[in-house]
């Protein structure tokens, strides 16, 4: 579904990654994992599209598509959906009009009909039930005086709104208190079927006790320096990333 | 960061006016140039009593000894008023009382600005008086209104069949001496619109007037009065284009409201008129005096204003809060674009006792455009307990546009309370990517954007037309129109 072949990218002229590669395919769950700073961030935005970043070498294939040479919202309708670590506010736009917007853009991009307000009404209550959101959330302005927990679960029924082939969820666990960080991983894991795959970008383990990824791969100083099974999550937490640091420095 | 945004504003900034197209109709026109023969011309054309005549050149005497007002934040250029047509009008008889009459061309003008003036297919609840250059074409409704008492008629029919009305209102609000268009506008004014609701009253539907300069080197002068009698409401709304043309054309208006007690007017502008090209040539200069009187105890006046058009546009719709316990509202959405200029807002004159006003003022700016809002709230001594109101907010596309604010305060009354607020932002390049993400291109997240950041005082504004403006400020913004 998604191959990365020696990714480079900078940011003002400066290299963060440094020759990225990686291959995640359908039914997959991926953790990226990494000590701050090390580019987990900027891989997903520079999957995304993100003009920020300048994507200085290598190739990026998603459901065998050149996605670089892609607009972020052509790679969006394309089926990627990037769960955003600072969810952005937008005061005025009510979420009913946002998502009516969006999901009705990548059924243009489709060549399929936009839904009606009645069936769109209806899939907005569907999929509020999956991330145990309130209805009042719907009614207000995107992420407008939303909490950091409300933003993260806003993340998670965007991404049960659009049905995405691949999610990128960047550090969705942030902010998050116990309870919440459960509704987003129950979330997750509703919406994980064979056809679609999940990257998770974390800091901590403690997500990946409730979204079981089928692999790990610790990121540092631009590159992949070790990727394992899940149980490698369990190492990182009990002896930290030094012992791979180590490895590289 | 700058790069993007500049491709941003490129992007947006690359459309088209859609009513800048000329209708090809034979036209009656007078000479150029501006003197007294051609205001007692003018009137003569118009058949009208001698009382106007007598009220236009004084007014023109009285324009003769002012000198254009520089106050405002304004580049303007000098305007030659011996080169402008002051009337010019399509052929006809009289005022068509029939549909078949209509010049097919005029008809079809007017459906491409999408005001069919065929009652069957009109929008239903909506009564339209459509003017084009210096005279009305049609009115719709007419009959059906006048069953309630409603008069709904062009300023000109007014003149001769309500000859009093026009005689104890006219000028009552905005006299020839209060400005220098406003002189100007009383001295050569051809027509516009008339409007009278009885005691009692509520009009049923939303009353109209489009406004379309068509002729070229012609300037449109026109006049509304609006007079809700006791316990009245209605809501007015205005509507206005003009044809893509090199030259800039004028445009200089005066709209008077009238509200007895309990009386309730709501006036809503959506202003196109041609902003000029990408370069800043051409388009519509607006200089226009908008001012409503809540006379009676109780009433009520508010106005709703989007003003997307126009190269320079100079317009303060204001309330005389004479009355006690009388509201005056103004919601205002300015956009500029490209070389635009627009100094505009509102006054607010509390005389009455426990009056109330709000002013909801949201100017955006893109391109080398200048948005200045301007804003006087006076209380008078004796008018106590007075609240005001004020949120002024500045929204900047790019960094070549320029947003001001001016708030003036006299207050005269300890008892008063005032409360302003005003925010400059900018639309984030991250807010673009999230709704890019989503699968929102970047057109279409710049119009949701804006769309929410004027979204309160879009709200004001009638259904049928609400829905045309969003898309207006959306195409403002991908256009040249702005």
């Amino acid at each position: 579904m998604l191959k990365i072949t020696n990714l480079h990218a900078a940011i003002e002229g400066k290299e963060i990654l440094k020759g990225i590669d990686l291959m995640v395919k359908p039914g997959e769950v991926h953790a990226i994992m990494g000590p701050n700073g090390s580019g987990k961030s900027t891989l997903a935005a520079v999957l995304a599209g993100r003009e920020t970043f300048e994507v200085t070498q290598g190739e990026v294939t998603f459901q065998g598509i050149d996605v670089l040479v892609l607009s972020p919202e052509d790679r969006a309708r394309m089926g990627l959906f990037l769960g955003f670590q600072y969810p952005v506010e937008i005061p005025g736009v009510s979420m009913v009009n946002f998502m009516k917007t969006a999901i009705n853009e990548q059924r243009k991009f489709r060549k399929l009909e936009p839904l009606s307000a009645s069936d769109f009404l209806k899939l907005m209550r569907e999929k509020k039930e999956i991330v145990e959101i309130t209805s009042n959330l719907t009614n207000r302005s995107v992420n407008e005086g939303f909490s950091g927990g409300e933003k993260k679960k806003n993340e998670i029924f965007q991404m049960a709104m659009l049905e995405p082939k691949l999610a990128i969820l960047d550090e969705t666990d942030s902010g998050l208190d116990i309870d919440a960080l459960r509704i987003v991983a129950n979330g997750v894991n509703k919406l994980r079927n064979r056809e679609n795959a999940t990257i998770v970008i974390t800091h901590y383990q403690r997500l990946l006790d409730h979204i079981v990824p089928d692999y790990v791969h610790v990121l540092y100083k631009g590159k992949i320096i070790k990727s394992s099974g899940k149980e490698l999550a369990l190492e990182l937490e009990e002896k930290g990333y030094d012992w791979l640091k180590e490895l590289v420095d | 960061m700058s790069a993007e945004q500049d491709q941003i504003i490129d992007q947006v900034t690359s459309g088209e006016y859609k009513y800048g197209f000329y209708t090809d109709i034979e036209l009656e026109t007078i000479p150029k140039g501006l003197n007294e023969d051609i205001v007692r011309m003018i009137s003569l054309k118009k058949n009208e009593p001698e009382f106007l005549l007598e009220l236009r050149l004084k007014a023109f005497r009285h324009w003769q000894t002012l000198k254009m007002p520089e106050w405002a934040h304004l580049t303007l250029p000098k305007i030659n008023y011996q080169d402008i047509i002051y009337y010019a009008a399509p052929k006809q008889q009289a005022k068509y009382t029939n549909l078949d009459e209509v010049d097919p061309e005029l008809l079809e003008t007017f459906a491409k600005l999408g005001i069919p003036l065929d009652e069957q297919k009109h929008l239903a609840g909506v009564a339209v008086d459509a003017v084009m250059d210096s005279i009305s074409v049609k009115t719709t409704f007419r009959e059906s209104l006048a069953e309630l008492g409603i008069i709904f008629c062009s300023f000109s029919e007014a003149v001769r069949e309500q000859p009093d009305l026009i005689k104890k209102y006219m000028g009552s609000v905005v006299p020839y001496t209060d400005n220098y268009f406003a002189a100007l506008n009383s001295a050569v004014f051809s027509d516009g619109s008339f409007c009278y609701i009885p005691k009692g009253v509520r009009c049923p539907m939303e009353l109209s007037t489009y406004f379309r300069i068509n002729a070229a080197n012609t300037g449109q002068f026109e006049r509304t009065l609006i007079v809700a009698d006791d316990d009245s409401y209605v809501s007015y709304l205005e509507g206005c284009t003009a044809p893509q043309r090199d030259e800039n054309q004028l445009h200089a208006a005066i709209v008077e409201i009238i509200a007895m007690d309990n009386a309730e007017v709501k006036y809503s502008t959506v202003q196109n008129w041609y902003p000029g090209d990408k370069n800043g040539k051409g388009g519509i200069y607006n200089f226009v005096t908008k001012r409503g009187i809540c006379k009676g105890d109780n009433s009520k006046i508010s106005w709703t204003q989007i003003e997307t058009g126009s190269a320079i546009t100079w317009k303060y719709p204001s309330c005389i809060l004479k009355g006690d316990n009388t509201i005056g509202e103004f919601y205002s959405v300015a956009v500029t674009n490209n070389h635009q200029q627009a100094d505009t807002g509102t006054k607010m004159i509390h005389i009455g006792k426990n009056s109330r006003s709000t002013i909801i003022s949201k100017g955006i700016s893109a391109g080398k455009s200048q948005n200045s809002y301007r804003g006087l709230v006076k209380v008078l001594k004796n008018a106590d307990n007075v609240r005001n109101y004020t949120q002024c907010d500045s929204l900047l596309l790019g960094d070549q546009c320029g947003a001001h604010t001016f708030p003036y305060l006299e207050v005269d009354n300890d008892t008063a309370i005032i409360e302003h607020e005003a925010t400059t932002s900018k639309i984030g390049e991250d807010q673009i990517f999230y709704c890019n993400q989503r699968g929102i291109d970047t057109e279409s997240a710049i119009g949701l954007i804006i769309n929410g950041y004027a979204k309160e005082v879009l709200n004001k504004l009638p259904m049928e037309f609400a829905v045309e403006a969003q898309k207006l400020l959306q195409i403002s913004l991908e256009g040249s129109v702005g």
